[in-house]
């Protein structure tokens, strides 16, 4: 096993580096940079002179193959740089969006297994009537419902029915506070993001979980369980379902690494202050270096994850053995 | 030789054959048949076909300009009447006074372009890339499996949003950006099917009868791995509108004056949306009902073509 897990790291190197190409040189085809747009952005006049000073200063008159280099060492230093629109370093940039970033995901990633487990288990325990229907339906909604206009809906509706309850609109808080300082007041911030994505995030977990356990329903095993006269509620809880929810992990764990850097667009819609809202806040701004280690921190993050679902998956199921 | 009444008799029987394939069901039972088999997919395929008469026809449906402001109507209520074009706002009007049914008809032309486009190129290229990659084999199957690692470890909607930020906005760099982390998810799954189709002795009969590569893999293994192929095709065809939609709500996608549903929910949605709760509903309803329906296809596609799925 700890033969399995080093190869797979030692095959990590060469995405990663991969990445790094890829994202390194795709922003550079972009003409001009962040002097550029800092000091010439609003169509006034820059000083050539200044703009030389500044990219001297960031290291952006280097030669690209140096500034690559340059980029990748910082990762054997363990210096990420700084941002070159805010000067700030990354990791303190990073740093303070991470805790947000990662409660919505957290918070998201509860709302959906709380849906979609009992969900999928009522759909493919009672396939083919009406609720198991109902339940394809929900979920095959949650799939096609752009979330960040199911966010645009939540506050709609909170805007509208505080107004007609209690007389005066009300939303949510706009500042963050972590969960420790404030708890009602993160929550009543974080709880709508989060169940906007959970519900669609539930859906794509709720459709694996039926059908995986539909395939487990119809194996051996299980018809052994209830030819000994097992009640059907201790064969499904007891015996199938703990098979049927291999799949299911995955999913969920693949989907957690997503919402962690995916997030861009909810983000938005509830003005957030998080990773994807600084994505998306370096990208418009030409911040070369921040771009690149917020992709690459959603890269690292990714890899990881589906490496540790594979780990994951040889535990739960002792009968999968990777050589 | 055989008998002359027997060669005729085999002649009548290859004539029977003949006729009770012409009297094959004509199309239209044949295709309730299909719908009653799969209601949720035809009901899919239903609502697809109205949404591509929409887009064709999006001239004849509308009456209102589709681009123009018309600002003494900023934000009127579904039901106002245009004095000017004797016209009805049915479903209201937006912040620029223009008609939300007409942007909504309009924007399904630049919705099922666009998803039609990156979903067609991306697993067509993906197609040929993967069963270039398993009939090669060796260190340009090598090569090929990496590059596809690198670019699926990106989250699709970082990597667009990348792709998009090097060529700037705009439909066609849209389409691009979308295209691109598709063509690698085809190419993993087409790969894995056609590498078990190189183990079938009649690809070697071809190398053996001096065919070309290139009339091997177009002619004699592509049509094989036409399954999966079809169904990523149908599967990216929904999330190419969702990402699409992405992109322009957050205005890196399709740019103002053109109608399209996600942009229709920049702009300024949020802001009004107590005071005109039209202009954040009905765009999003379109692009739920388009993903909604494309996804419904997309599975009965794969449960006609993936026997195993079948009765899943």
């Amino acid at each position: 096993m700890s033969k399995y897990i080093l190869k797979r790291l030692l095959m990590l190197i060469p995405t990663l580096i991969g990445a790094a190409i890829f994202v390194f040189f795709l922003l550079r085809l972009v003409p001009g940079d962040v002097c550029e747009l800092r000091l010439a952005g609003t169509g006034l006049y820059a000083d050539p002179a200044e703009i030389a000073l500044c990219q001297k200063n960031l290291g952006l008159d280097q030669p690209l193959i140096v500034q690559f280099f340059d980029f990748l060492w910082g990762y054997v230093v363990f210096d990420l740089g700084d941002s070159m629109w805010t000067g700030f370093p990354v990791v303190h940039e990073i740093g303070l969006r991470f805790e947000l970033s990662l409660q919505v995901a957290i918070m998201a990633t509860a709302v959906a297994v709380i849906i979609a487990i009992p969900l999928g288990v009522i759909s493919a325990v009672k396939q083919d009537t009406w609720i198991d229907y109902v339940v394809r339906t929900f979920s095959i909604a949650g799939i096609a419902m752009p979330s960040f206009w199911l966010g645009i809906l939540i506050i709609l509706g909170l805007l509208i029915s505080t107004q007609h309850f209690f007389g005066e609109p009300w939303m949510p808080p706009i500042d963050y506070v972590p969960i420790w300082e404030d708890p009602m007041r993160n929550l009543s911030q974080l709880i709508w993001p989060a169940v906007a994505t959970g519900y669609r995030y539930s859906a794509v977990a709720t459709r694996m979980t039926r059908s995986a356990l539909l395939e487990v329903l119809r194996e051996d095993y299980v018809r052994t369980a209830r030819a000994k006269g097992l009640i059907e509620k201790i064969i499904i809880n007891r015996h199938a379902l703990k098979n049927s929810l291999l799949p299911v992990v995955t999913i969920i764990a693949i989907e957690f690494a997503f919402l962690m850097g995916g997030l861009v667009v909810t983000e938005q819609v509830f003005n957030l202050n998080g990773l994807g809202k600084l994505f998306v806040e370096s990208v418009g701004a030409q911040d070369f270096n921040m771009t690149q280690q917020l992709v690459m921190l959603v890269v690292v993050i990714f890899v990881f994850t589906n490496l540790f679902v594979d780990v994951l998956y040889a535990w739960l199921d002792p009968r999968i053995r990777y050589s | 030789m055989t008998p002359p009444s027997e060669t005729a008799a085999a002649e009548i029987e290859v004539e029977a054959d003949f006729e009770e394939l012409a009297e094959k069901k004509p199309w239209y039972i044949r295709t309730i048949e299909m719908a009653r088999q799969q209601p949720l997919a035809a009901s899919g395929f239903v609502i697809i076909i109205i949404m591509l008469l929409m887009a064709i026809f999006a001239d004849l449906l509308t009456f209102f300009p589709s681009e123009d402001n018309d600002l003494e109507y900023m934000l009127a209520e579904p039901g106002t009447i245009h004095s000017d074009l004797e016209l009805t706002f049915l479903l209201g009007a937006d912040q620029f006074g223009r008609d939300l049914l007409t942007r909504i008809v309009y924007g399904a032309r630049t919705a099922l372009f666009v998803g039609f486009t990156c979903a067609i190129i991306g697993s067509t290229l993906g197609l040929i890339l993967g069963v270039a990659s398993a009939y090669f084999g060796g260190w340009f199957d090598l090569v090929v499996q990496r590059v596809v690692d690198v670019v699926m470890a990106f989250p699709l909607i970082i990597l667009a949003l990348a792709v998009v930020a090097t060529l700037g906005p705009g439909t066609q760099n849209v389409i691009i950006a979308i295209t691109i982390p598709f063509i690698p998810q085809c190419a993993r799954v087409v790969r894995s099917n056609a590498l078990a189709i190189r183990e079938i002795p009649y690809v070697d009969a071809a190398r053996a009868l001096g065919f070309s590569n290139a009339r091997i893999i177009m002619r004699h293994m592509v049509p094989n791995v036409m399954a999966p192929y079809l169904i990523m095709l149908t599967s990216f065809l929904g999330q190419a509108i969702l990402l699409e939609a992405s992109l322009s709500y957050l205005g890196m996608g399709v740019q103002e004056p053109t109608p399209a549903w996600g942009l229709m929910l920049q702009g300024g949605a949020e802001e009004f949306a107590e005071s005109a709760p039209w202009v954040a509903i009905w765009p999003g309803v379109a692009i739920s009902l388009a993903v909604f329906a494309f996804n419904l296809f997309g599975d009965g596609v794969r449960d006609t073509l993936d026997p195993k799925l079948r009765s899943r």
